[in-house]
């Protein structure tokens, strides 16, 4: 075979110059855009704009954080980044100084990376509560029970359809804790794993006419579509306390600690707690979260409660003005 | 203006570390038409290659209109490479239409669109296919894809044209009607071409010198007469159709004729060399007529082989005859001798040719 | 099926009323895909180009890379990016996480080994001895390459036509990496998810059709393009 061997080696090889060009340009655009993202803001820039946020996916999909955000970068001037992820994951984020504050519902969990120095400045936000739905003609007769463990009990020996997350989230995770205080280990044909968010497992327990564990904010947000009703509520273990927590600046320098102290104030603060006040009061008739501003743990949302759905908030100082840190 | 074109001084070309080329010498003068014939895999492509300037030497200088060729400066490569072009054995076109195709070596150099688009329909007017220019490329015959790559070489006003078998891939007719017209446009335009093939046709019909190529060297160059009828050494002879090759041995010389004793019968032949050389008696079988037993027209001069007819081999216009004899002759004879002698396989036949058709070629011990 | 068609109907009032934050989550998903094709191209063409014709030591390992890459599930690639850019990895000073330069940065490690096989192959497809007549032909290493890119237009239309679609329908490493923050860095892909998850499968179904018809768009476009190039 002829040797066009020779003549293919001094072939193409891109001028380097053209390479060094299209490189520069590759960095050039991510930081543009970067910087671009950060630009997109609004009056006053303090120094150091953007706050990463990580919180839960069921946070972010109550819609609350859509209401609140806006209010509070109009007002600082900061840009405020949700990352909403599994409960795990956000806390990590903590772990890892990946994430300027943290706005979880995990109470234990919270504990435990306060206690190891990654997070500082727990404080109480709010709360609501879960609950477990079910079909109207409620097959296991659970309905009016304020005890969780026993009513799964009773799904199970019924053999009722039964939704879970499956998903390693708090709310899968309180579910298990159920479980675990029946001593049963959940299975069989009636027990449906949909390893999804709150809003999809609802919507599927509602086609298959199946009971759920459910936060009562999602419950509340898909009511009228799934026709699920409540039937067990107020077990003290469905008390569901959402906290803020600032990650460490002493451990991680890079995070943002002015910011985050700024979102904290401002979430505790009476403006804000107003608004977590009213939250959908008039969409669904009922609030979605309680404010908690200020007060203990042992303090918040004790049950038995009553009202317009049978349950009333509990004694507590009223949501009042800032630093309770100070 | 320096006579040579071309010229090659020692070079070697290697592949996969094989040498495929080694020319001591090769000089290609201002307007000539040269033809480099060989078999495949003879390295006439990689002469061809080498002389466009598209491969590199291993050793050895390569002059190009009296300039040392610097291969390693590409810049300087691509000047020399834009005064010349090439035309391969397959048309390869790109996926455009044929005008395009035609102006695209022009658009390489740069010229501008409304003098390229002159160039370009005079060459398509030229070569007959002025009605295909918007036709697509992939929709043509091999004859016109051949001549819009011939076009497309020409456009530029090359010094150098190389052709690569560019009419190998075509049918005998579109072959013989194309390289007449070929010839044709190199007379006019008096371009120096260099023509690459394996056919001792088209070698011979483009006339010019012919240098004959065998394992990678130039074993011979001359005129396409001197090289056919008078090759020098056995395999160009082969090569170039000298079927006849009888061994023998000089035993004398005189008044211009040399006597070569070939074991069973002695042959007189023209030429001028020593006694007690060792030689073949070359013949084109063209040069050789062959009569019955009876019909012995000998003149003066002429050689007479006896023997049988082993084979005949029927062709367009002739007749190929194998004979065996005190020596094997090959000869060709037309269909009105063939009819007139009733040649059979077997049958006794003389084959006869006169000293001054023959050749001799040096025998050196194979 | 009642589903599916309120979630049409949702689609065409969304574009209809020129709803605001569709709009905006539409364009950002064309930009940010568009923008990591296009350098996916600048780098991909030039290296698919250089692995077809020039040899060199490890070529053959480079090339299993490249074709292995095509292949890779994109989250994963999401999942690297992330830990890279995070503040605890070795880039975090960058500050790159969670901002649309992380969603083109991993969209274009997504694209560019899809378009580097892609030329590559196309190039490879070419009768070497075409280089060699355009060289006789007086082209210098840049007209070569431009000749041999309009020469395997079709095959190169196709790498673009896959290296973009791969990238626009990608959701696993756009939300790693980018956190589907509204505004910055939610597109359409992460969006459907999000709305999924909320449970509002009209909406959900509403921004699936809308990337449906947007992918479909370009690509006819590209496929009319390729097409009448074929014709030629």
């Amino acid at each position: 075979m002829p040797p066009f061997g020779a003549s293919r080696e001094e072939f193409l090889i891109p001028p380097l110059s053209l390479q060094l060009m299209a490189c520069s340009a590759l960095l050039a655009v991510p930081l543009t855009l970067a910087g671009c993202g950060q630009a997109r803001e609004s009056a006053e820039a303090p120094e150091h704009k953007a706050i990463i946020l990580a919180t839960t996916t069921s946070t972010q999909d109550s819609g609350l954080l859509d209401e609140l955000l806006p209010l509070f970068e109009e007002q600082t001037g900061y840009l405020v980044k949700p990352i909403a992820v599994g409960t795990g994951e956000a806390l990590a984020m903590g772990e890892r100084g990946d994430a300027d504050v943290l706005l979880a519902h995990a109470p234990a969990r919270e504990k435990e990376i306060v206690a190891a120095g990654f997070v500082i400045n727990r404080r109480i936000v709010m709360h609501n509560d879960f609950l477990i739905v079910g079909p109207e003609e409620d097959p296991a007769g659970i309905h009016g029970s304020d005890n969780g463990a026993e009513s799964v009990e009773r799904i199970a020996e019924t053999g009722t359809r039964f939704t879970s997350r499956g998903d390693d989230s708090g709310t899968h995770f309180l579910e298990m804790s159920l479980w675990d205080a029946a001593a049963l280990d959940p299975g069989g044909d009636w027990y449906i794993s949909t390893g999804q968010g709150m809003g999809a497992t609802l919507l599927i327990a509602a086609e298959m006419r199946a009971y759920v564990l459910t936060d009562r904010a999602t419950y509340l947000a898909l009511r009228d579509r799934t026709g699920l009703v409540p039937h067990v509520e107020g077990d003290p273990l469905f008390l569901n306390i959402y906290s803020v927590l600032e990650v460490n600046p002493e451990r991680f320098p890079e995070v943002n600690s002015a910011g985050a102290r700024a979102f904290s104030q401002f979430i505790l603060g009476r403006e804000a707690q107003e608004i977590i006040r009213r939250f959908g009061v008039e969409q669904f008739g009922q609030p979605l979260f309680f404010p908690d501003a200020g007060k203990s743990e042992e303090s918040v949302g004790a049950f038995p409660r009553d009202g317009p759905r049978g349950l009333t908030p509990a004694p507590g100082r009223a949501p009042d003005d800032l630093t309770p840190w100070s | 203006m320096n006579e040579f074109v071309l010229e090659l001084h020692d070079v070697a070309v290697t592949y996969d570390s094989r040498t495929v080329l080694d020319v001591p010498h090769l000089a290609v003068s201002r307007g000539e038409v040269l033809t480099l014939l060989g078999e495949n895999g003879s390295g006439k492509t990689t002469l061809l290659r080498l002389l466009g300037l598209l491969v590199r030497p291993i050793r050895g200088r390569v002059v190009f209109c009296g300039e040392e060729v610097d291969f390693g400066s590409a810049r300087r490569l691509l000047e020399l490479r834009r005064r010349m072009a090439g035309v391969m054995q397959e048309a390869l076109l790109c996926r455009m239409n044929v005008r395009q195709n035609v102006a695209l070596g022009l658009r390489f150099r740069g010229l501008p669109k409304p003098e390229a688009q002159q160039r370009v329909d005079a060459w398509l007017e030229r070569l007959s296919i002025s009605h295909l220019d918007d036709r697509p490329a992939s929709n043509l015959s091999g004859g016109e894809a051949q001549r819009t790559s011939l076009a497309r070489a020409m456009v530029v006003d090359p010094e150098v044209l190389f052709l690569d078998e560019p009419f190998a891939a075509l049918d005998a007719p579109t072959r013989q009607s194309l390289l007449q017209e070929f010839k044709d446009v190199l007379a006019d335009s008096g371009v120096t071409a260099i023509f690459a093939t394996h056919d001792r046709g088209e070698a011979l019909g483009l006339g010019g010198r012919v240098a004959v190529l065998v394992g990678g060297g130039v074993v011979q160059v001359g005129s396409a007469e001197a090289v056919f009828s008078r090759p020098e050494r056995a395999d160009v002879a082969r090569f170039v159709g000298v079927e006849t090759l009888i061994p023998g041995r000089i035993t004398g010389e005189a008044g211009g004729l040399v006597q070569v004793d070939c074991g069973e019968v002695q042959l007189e032949v023209e030429g001028d060399w020593e006694a007690g050389e060792e030689v073949y008696v070359a013949v084109r079988p063209e040069e050789i007529e062959l009569h019955d037993d009876a019909d012995h027209v000998v003149g003066p001069g002429r050689n007479v082989v006896g023997g049988r007819v082993a084979k005949t081999v029927p062709a367009e216009t002739h007749f190929r005859v194998e004979i065996d004899g005190a020596a094997p002759v090959v000869a060709v004879v037309s269909r009105a001798r063939y009819r007139d002698l009733a040649l059979k396989t077997g049958q006794s036949v003389q084959a006869s040719f006169a000293a001054r058709a023959a050749h001799l070629i040096q025998r050196a011990g194979d | 099926m009642e589903l599916i068609w309120n979630g049409i109907t949702q689609a065409l009032s969304l574009l209809l009323q020129g709803n605001p934050q569709v709009l905006e989550i539409a364009l950002l998903s064309l930009e940010l895909s568009g923008l990591a094709t296009l350098v996916a191209l600048v780098f991909g063409v030039p290296f698919g180009a250089l692995l077809a014709f020039k040899v060199f030591p490890g070529r053959g390992f480079t090339v299993t890379l490249v074709n292995t890459g095509m292949g890779v599930p994109p989250v994963v690639v999401g999942l690297f990016v992330s830990i890279v850019l995070w503040r605890s990895g070795p880039l975090g000073f960058l500050e790159l996480l969670y901002t649309p330069g992380a969603i083109v940065l991993a969209q274009f490690i997504i694209a560019f080994p899809v378009i580097t096989g892609l030329t590559m192959a196309a190039l490879q497809q070419i009768d070497p001895k075409l280089l060699l007549q355009l060289k006789g032909l007086g082209a210098s290493r840049i007209q070569l390459v431009a000749v041999l890119l309009w020469e395997t237009r079709l095959p190169m239309l196709a790498a673009i036509i896959a290296g973009f679609g791969a990238v626009i329908s990608e959701v696993g490493a756009v939300m790693m990496v980018g956190g589907n923050i509204l505004g910055h860095t939610r597109v359409l892909t992460t969006a459907t998810v999000l709305e999924t998850r909320r449970g509002n499968f009209e909406v959900a179904i509403a921004l699936g059709l809308i990337l449906l018809a947007l992918t479909f768009l370009i690509t006819w476009l590209l496929t009319l393009f390729q097409q009448r190039s074929a014709a030629r």
